[in-house]
């Protein structure tokens, strides 16, 4: 089974998610985002967090538009995987591969804190390792992580079981407390919360690799 | 030619920096300050002839995320 993690001008997670990728069983190649199309076989594309291009203009807003994104965009329109964590989700949003958008903290404030997140649905080869209504530990990392989506949006991902995980303690405003949404085809999982710094011993937790192993597993031909 | 994008929050997306500023007026002693929207100007340096149609396709394209923000043009 083949990953691809992208790599922007201030992605700093993107080694971190190789490794989780990996300890799961992957073969994982990272790509710069001056490329212009993924290898060959790939599988699963993440999306890593950060600060791609420093933020500016709109966090993600500028990695959206980077070469490689637009092959990325083809992968998924293809029925390709995708996981987006953290900026990546930011990216992700920004490309409209994922509906709504990340705003500035409500307090304000950057958090860096290991939350409790609540699995709401085991239906995608991302949670299918959880079951719902389990709750994990999973850090997060940013200042920009309020998710915001119109009612009619938020109504659609409800009604069609896309939020995947949800904050069992709001810590930034997200409308219905939303940590992370699927796609239409349930194949691209966007979250700010960081599963692959809960994946090893060493993390201090390790509820985050449940995800990278059923991904995995899923993608790899048996 | 130059163009002036403005780029604001939609009505009703909370604005915390707005408010954070108007709490910081209020600590200042001004009063009456019933809202404050944060928003961004983008100007724009652009070759003659460029049309406000062109502009126009930067903002949805790039310049602000209609999902979130609304823009105006000025042009000129």
């Amino acid at each position: 089974m083949k990953a691809a993690v992208l790599v922007f001008p201030g992605s700093n997670c993107d080694r971190d998610l190789v490794v989780a990728f990996e300890a799961a069983g992957a073969d994982v190649t990272m790509v710069w985002h001056k490329e212009t199309s993924l290898p060959d076989g790939i599988d699963i594309v993440g999306v890593p967090g950060g600060f791609s291009y420093g933020d500016y203009l709109r966090c993600g807003a500028i990695a959206a538009n980077s070469p490689i994104t637009r092959d990325l965009k083809a992968h998924a329109e293809r029925g390709g995987y995708v996981l987006g964590i953290c900026n990546g989700f930011q990216v992700l949003t920004e490309t409209g591969l994922l509906p709504g958008a990340l705003l500035r903290n409500a307090g304000l404030k950057y958090i860096c804190k290991t939350v409790p997140l609540k699995v709401q649905t085991s239906d995608s080869i991302f949670t299918e390792g959880y079951n719902a209504g389990d709750v994990v530990g999973f850090p997060i990392a940013h200042h920009d992580g309020n998710y915001y989506a119109d009612d009619e949006t938020l109504a659609q991902l409800e009604g069609e079981n896309r939020i995947a995980f949800t904050y069992e303690d709001n810590p930034n405003g997200s409308r219905g407390d939303i940590a992370g949404i699927l796609s239409h085809n349930r194949r691209v999982l966007g979250m700010m919360p960081h599963p692959e710094r809960a994946a090893d011993i060493g993390h201090g937790g390790t509820d985050g690799a449940a995800l990278f192993r059923a991904c995995v597993g899923a993608l790899t031909p048996a | 030619m130059k163009a002036r994008v403005h780029v604001m929050l939609k009505k009703g997306v909370l604005d915390p920096q707005g408010e954070a500023v108007r709490h910081a007026l209020g600590a200042l002693g001004f009063e009456g300050v019933n809202g404050v929207r944060q928003g961004k100007v983008i100007e724009l340096d652009l070759a003659e002839g460029a049309t406000e149609a062109t502009v126009k396709e930067m903002c949805e394209k790039l310049l602000a995320n209609t999902v979130i923000e609304s823009y105006a043009i000025e042009m000129g």
